[in-house]
């Protein structure tokens, strides 16, 4: 099943390399995975999501966990959270279906971005399987180049970030 | 106070500050400022002959101590000679901290003389690891290191160090503290889980400690025997447990799994309630899992929550130190009044079924008047042990008759490599521990496959004269992949036979120490007796049967109480 993961994670070289590896070391399927900086520059939020057996998702939180860089890992698949997606396409169309497809980017609340002799570029947010079927529509009317920037995810509710405080190397040594 | 010093320097001294005494290596270009450091520092640098085995050396250091065992290796090939040994201290959660020297910081990514992607490469060898490109980062990262290694469930943590950061200069001032703030150690348990845990205890007719690794490394020993005492549960121990409990404890059970006991194995089958400590679930000791434990609730303790209902839901979780939690758990134990009659006279029956059960099909013990067995090699070694000696292992069929027939009455005496199965594990693996016990007796026993793995290392045992017994249990094959291809492969023996082995005596000559070749039975108890005396190194090569297969077995997919008890008999004559 589909499992979306939201993760904190100290913006340091080789985090991201070690969430990603450890999914595929573990066996787990990417279907997509984002990244960008939080409001305090040194951590990032990923959303990741990844298709595995259901009753290994207490498994891939406890070992994204596990990793010295990710602060928080939460499994947003059954609690309250809003999940996007971008979706960047190009269509190729003819003059008599320009309208038409015009009129369903509007019904999928796209946006031309770009517009020639030849066709459009189109900009829409949403839900990813809203996303799906829009792609779906638009292939109808031509020939399609789509990029999809994976999901995005925010939980509703605002789980408290429980951070370790510094040691004192004294109480390391001997 | 700060002093004005380099890169490589820091590094020297914040290891000495971590209580480092000794460093297994093997120096290279990059590293160069570092052994630089070395020829006049006190923290003590071994140089082994292959940067495998001073990851080997380390854990060896680790296992036999408890305390974090480091070892050193140039950039390169110096760094990805070290891997297996990480992966083997990851798998068995061993503490080590490995150092490897990178190229310039301006050069990484130039596919520079000696350059390799140390720090992409060991991500998933290790616990963490850090790159440092910068002298005043290293302090930080070595105290990191050490704590990361060291706390929770330990493991390896590499530090890989550019030449630049080891030759920049500065002023060093001691880290006074460090900070992870995404890194939690699950100590306590929690109390409501232990009370239910102690609860369900009192209520079971037919207990069974599984207890394993994890109590050795938490020093959860004392604890565990406390435990025992105060139940009077029978214990069985995992390969990586041997020894926390005594193998002589009446409590005690043995070995289960793959070739664990009849009793261990039938015990696990009809228990009605597990308390499985510092385990893990392991495929080799649960066999087929579905049917692993059918009739019993199980209560878990591990440190690490990833282990708990990981391959086996457990009724009661406990996430903690197994030290702290068995100390609170036997608190209230000792609180309870004891078991009512039903239960006693119950657990009485359970005790004499595991007795009938061990008496039933003990290990195999046999010997021969005109060869030596493997199994007569352990009882030997076992009886010149006493339970008090230190034996590290190779990989194999030597590895399953030493830890079934040699007695363990204390932890950290039993040194191999469980998870991994790393050949060539064994000689290394002694030199660390002796370096760390130089008052114990170590024998360090390899398969013939494993030893030549080994030899370059006889240059290390014979340069610091470490008085280690290396016994070669010498079958003439790789016993253990053999005894598989004679049951499961139509005894089509492929790439298995050990010709052309070296001859021993020969070889320990050739490094300048004693050696001996043994081939009949009765030679034997003299010949170790003649290395036990040898103040320095000892080279015995024992010639046992070839054909000997290890048993019970457990095959592969199998239920742990389908064993195979032995070698199928002739069918006699009506």
């Amino acid at each position: 099943m589909i499992q979306v993961i939201s993760l904190l994670l100290e913006n340091k070289p080789g985090a991201l390399m070690r969430v990603t590896g450890l999914l595929s070391q573990r066996g787990y399927n990417i279907e997509s995975l984002s990244v960008g900086r939080t409001l305090d520059p040194q951590i990032s939020r990923m959303t990741i999501v990844v298709d595995v057996d259901s009753l290994q998702r207490a498994q891939v939180i406890k070992q994204m966990n596990k990793l010295i860089n990710v602060l928080q890992a939460t499994d947003l698949t059954e609690s309250p959270a809003v999940i996007r997606e971008l979706v960047l396409l190009r269509i190729r169309t003819t003059q008599e279906n320009r309208t038409a497809v015009l009129k369903e980017a509007e019904i999928f609340g796209g946006r031309v971005v770009d517009s020639s002799t030849e066709g459009y570029a189109i900009e829409v947010t949403g839900d990813p399987e809203k996303l799906g079927e829009f792609v779906d529509v638009m292939s109808a009317y031509g020939e399609v180049d789509v990029i999809r920037s994976g999901s995005v995810a925010i939980a509703l509710e605002s789980k408290k970030l429980k951070l370790q405080p510094p040691i004192p190397t004294k109480t390391l040594v001997g | 106070m700060s002093q004005l010093m380099s890169g490589a320097r820091m590094l020297a001294e914040c290891l000495a500050r971590e209580g480092v005494e000794c460093i297994f290596g093997y120096p290279g270009g990059v590293t160069l400022p570092f052994y630089d450091v070395l020829y006049e520092h006190h923290v003590r640098h071994v140089l082994v002959r292959h940067e495998e085995n001073a990851a080997f050396a380390a854990e060896g250091y680790a296992r036999t101590t408890g305390k974090v065992g480091v070892c050193c290796a140039t950039s390169g090939p110096g760094a990805t000679n070290l891997t297996t040994g990480l992966v083997d201290a990851m798998m068995d959660s061993i503490p080590i901290v490995a150092l490897t020297g990178q190229v310039s910081s301006k050069l990484i990514g130039s596919d520079a003389f000696q350059e390799a992607d140390t720090f992409g490469i060991t991500r998933s060898c290790t616990k963490h690891n850090f790159l440092v490109k910068r002298f005043d980062e290293i302090p930080q990262a070595i105290h990191e290191a050490f704590y990361i290694a060291a706390s929770g469930r330990p493991g390896p943590v590499l530090v890989d160090i550019t030449k630049d950061a080891l030759q920049g200069q500065g002023h060093y001032q001691p880290v006074s503290t460090i900070h992870l703030p995404g890194y939690k150690v699950f100590t306590e348990g929690h109390t409501g889980q232990i009370r239910r845990a102690a609860q369900m205890i009192a209520e079971s007719e037919r207990p069974l400690v599984y207890s394993g690794g994890g109590i050795v490394l938490a020093g959860a020993a004392p604890e565990l025997r406390e435990f025992v005492q105060l139940t009077s549960i029978p214990t069985v121990s995992t390969l990586m447990g041997l020894g926390a409990l005594p193998t002589e404890h009446p409590n005690f059970i043995s070995m289960p799994g793959m070739h664990g006991s009849y009793a261990a194995n039938l015990a696990l089958t009809n228990a009605d309630l597990l308390i499985a400590v510092g385990v893990r679930f392991d495929d080799r000791v649960t066999g087929r899992l579905a049917a692993f434990a059918p009739h019993a609730k199980v209560i878990h303790v591990d440190i690490d929550p990833a282990e708990v209902g990981k391959n086996r839901v457990p009724d009661v979780p406990i996430v903690g130190d197994v030290k702290r939690v068995l100390a609170k758990l036997n608190k209230l134990i000792d609180e309870t009044p004891a078991p009512e009659q039903k239960i006693a006279a119950a657990r009485r029956a359970w005790a004499n079924q595991i007795a009938e059960w061990k008496a039933e099909h003990p290990y195999d013990r046999s010997t021969s008047d005109s060869e030596i067995k493997p199994q007569h090699l352990m009882s030997e070694i076992d009886r010149c042990s006493g339970g008090q000696a230190i034996v590290t292992s190779d990989v194999g069929q030597h590895q399953m008759w030493a830890a079934q027939l040699i007695r363990f009455n204390e932890p950290r005496l039993w040194v191999n490599s469980g998870g991994l199965g790393s050949m060539g594990f064994g000689l290394p693996s002694a030199i660390g521990a002796q370096f760390a016990r130089p008052d114990k007796l170590v024998f360090a026993i390899c398969g013939d496959g494993g030893f030549q793995m080994s030899i370059p290392e006889l240059a290390t045992i014979a340069s610091h004269a470490l008085p280690i017994k290396m016994v070669i249990m010498n079958n003439g094959y790789l016993g253990m992949v053999r005894q598989w291809q004679t049951l499961f492969y139509n005894h089509r023996l492929s790439a298995v036979e050990l010709d052309c082995f070296p001859d021993t005596d020969k070889l320990a000559a050739a490094y300048g120490i004693k050696g001996r070749t043994v081939e009949k039975p009765w030679e034997l108890g003299p010949a170790l007796e003649e290395a036990i005396k040898e103040p320095g190194p000892f080279l015995l090569n024992v010639k046992v049967t070839p054909l000997e297969n290890v048993y019970p077995m457990v095959p592969a997919g199998s239920a742990i109480n389908e064993m195979v008890l032995g070698p199928p008999q002739p069918v006699e004559a009506a």
